[in-house]
């Protein structure tokens, strides 16, 4: 039953990563577990919704690379001090790849990329007994296209965090 | 004539063969398989002659898959019923060989098919037309209605093996990945079917994904990967039971797992911080030894048939590349070398080639070289084609393709390793990461 709730978790941040920013509210909505209900009013920003949303959850990698762009590294920063000023909550990190490669390279590949992002968060202070990390290989595009367009969605990273520790 | 016949029996338990006088060998017919053009050999095959109160539908079927199995192999051409000009109406009665000759037939199955009760009895003869002679003993098999296709295989892998010279491979089975749903949502299952697309059934249910089967080298256990957990862990399931175990109850994420050749140990992908190694697990005491190192990927082993090396990929040099280590570790040898880059090595059960995935320029190929990684051929192209796996006599390889976009979904194909005969095997929804069983006994 666990796992059943992670796989529904993980669709659900899926569908919102792939949603446009301005659909948040029917976001936060669906990601339950967070500020509840339908708010007019901004995010609570301790919220997981927040988290997802307005910081992101998503890194994005270059074509057969594990290493962090500027761009992740800005993310992750912002992730990181986030995830120190809500210790309770502890992470589940995704490495996904496109589906350019075969199959065992890309769970290889996407381990490669969770641990990327997992080294970088403890870098910066947190704890390792926090994050779990997760490769999906090639098995979870989040767009579905087959060109750059889409492969360069689906070379990520998903930070999923999931309430409180030792809840 | 009946006492030439050898019974074959398929049972539960397994095969039971009486041995019968052989006629001498015949030394004419023989199709002879290189990698040049070939014409295939054309063949006729009567339909069975059926006795017994039900056997006609049997008969029917039975010489319909034998047909089938011969012709799918690219070697053989069927010439039709309506080309004949005599039947088979009495399994026993002396051949008009004349009738044959005329329709150029070059080899002539006949056969019968009784059924009893619940048992049901084949019986075969092979004859070189032109020759005007037996090919072979005559052969007869038994086994309960519902093996009759099994039955209709071991009759065509007879016939195959002599006239080819080949060993045989039509009475094996595939484990494969049952796909069906969304790109971006597939579910999953593990299921079984003949080596042709017949009885396909689930292994498993689809709550979970689940990864890549692979036999064990008496077909009668399958190791897989599954996210049962919520992570890769590779499991093992005895195929008869569905009991099912995960091999490695640790810490880390285990995928890409391949039985060694005498049964007794599992090697596999380990992923521990971020790094994927090859590690072999002995299935008796559960110990692991550790056979790779370093920060790159290793994955995709593959033992050879006499279990002395191991074939796998890796990025060590940069790029997803095939080498060979012995088995139990050590200097591992790079044998790829062309361009583009490398990976899913699958050891032939001959011994004497490795089948590859190759990526180059944005399309996926399947191909093949030699165990120094010289005389490469690739076999295939396609947007995605991906995780070869040899047919019990090595010649044939499957692998699954898949198309592109969002519709895009697998199918498994099936190619001769000369490169010839690429078809697809039909399965009942989309199908992918197909793995070979041996022989069935």
């Amino acid at each position: 039953m666990t796992s059943l709730k992670l796989t529904l978790a993980a669709a659900t941040l899926i569908g919102l990563s792939a949603c446009d920013s301005n659909s948040s509210i029917g976001g936060s909505e669906r990601g339950g577990s967070g500020a509840g209900g339908i708010s007019q009013s901004a995010l609570d920003p301790a919220s997981i919704a927040y988290f997802n949303e307005s910081i992101g959850d998503t890194v994005l990698f270059l074509v057969d690379q594990s290493t962090l762009t500027p761009e992740a590294t800005d993310l992750l920063d912002r992730q990181a001090a986030w995830l120190l000023d809500n210790p309770k909550n502890s992470m589940t990190i995704e490495g996904h790849a496109d589906e350019q490669g075969t199959r065992e390279y890309n769970l290889a590949l996407g381990a490669r990329r969770a641990a990327s992002v997992q080294n970088y968060l403890v870098s910066r202070g947190l704890t390792d007994a926090r994050i779990r990390t997760v490769t999906f290989g090639k098995e979870r595009p989040l767009a579905v296209c087959s060109d750059e367009a889409c492969w360069s969605k689906n070379r990520r990273s998903i930070i999923l965090v999931t309430g409180g520790l030792g809840s | 004539m009946n006492k030439l016949i050898k019974t074959i029996m398929i049972a539960a338990a397994g095969l039971v063969i009486t041995n019968a006088p052989i006629i001498a060998q015949s030394k004419a017919l023989r199709i002879e398989i290189n990698q040049g053009v070939i014409e295939p050999m054309p063949i006729a095959a009567p339909k069975f002659v059926a006795a017994g109160t039900g056997s006609n539908e049997y008969a029917e079927q039975i010489t319909s898959v034998i047909v089938a199995d011969l012709a799918g192999s690219g070697l053989f051409r069927e010439i039709p019923a309506s080309a004949h000009i005599s039947g088979i109406n009495n399994f026993d009665a002396p051949v008009q060989f004349a009738d044959w000759k005329a329709i150029n037939a070059q080899a002539l199955i006949t056969g019968s098919v009784n059924v009893s009760g619940d048992n049901l009895t084949v019986q075969f003869r092979l004859f070189d037309v032109f020759a005007q002679s037996s090919l072979g003993d005559g052969l007869q098999f038994q086994a309960s209605k519902s093996s009759w296709r099994r039955m209709a295989h071991k009759v065509a892998d007879a016939i195959y093996v002599r006239l080819t010279g080949e060993s045989a491979y039509f009475d094996s089975r595939i484990a494969y990945i049952s796909e069906k749903g969304p790109k971006n949502a597939r579910r999953k299952q593990l299921a079984i079917m003949d080596y042709d697309g017949a009885n396909s059934r689930f292994l498993t249910d689809d709550n979970n994904i689940i990864l890549a089967p692979r036999f064990s080298p008496n077909n009668k256990e399958i190791v897989y990967t599954s996210y049962k957990s919520g992570s890769p862990k590779v499991y093992l399931m005895n195929v008869d039971t569905l009991d099912q175990r995960v091999l490695d109850d640790q810490p880390g994420m285990t995928f890409a797992p391949r039985f060694s050749p005498d049964g007794s140990q599992v090697v596999l992908s380990l992923t521990e911080e971020g790094n994927t190694d090859i590690y072999l697990i002995n299935l008796k005491s559960g110990g692991k030894t550790r056979l790779t190192s370093g920060t790159s990927i290793e994955t995709a082993p593959s033992f050879s048939p006499d279990g002395q090396q191991i074939v796998f990929e890796s990025d060590r040099g940069g790029k997803q590349q095939i080498y060979v280590m012995p088995a139990l570790g050590g200097t591992a040898k790079r044998i790829s070398f062309g361009k583009g880059s490398y990976g899913t090595p699958v050891w032939s059960p001959r011994g004497d080639m490795i089948a590859f995935t190759k990526i180059n320029k944005g399309r996926f190929h399947i191909g093949v070289m030699r165990l120094d990684g010289s005389n490469e051929r690739l076999l295939t192209a396609s947007f995605l084609d991906e995780g070869p796996t040899w047919s019990p006599n090595g010649r044939v390889i499957m692998f699954f393709r898949e198309t592109a976009g969002a519709s895009g979904a697998p199918a498994i194909y099936s190619v001769d390793v000369t490169g010839r005969n690429l078809k697809r095997v039909n399965t009942p929804s989309f199908g992918s990461d197909p793995a070979w069983s041996g022989l069935l006994k």
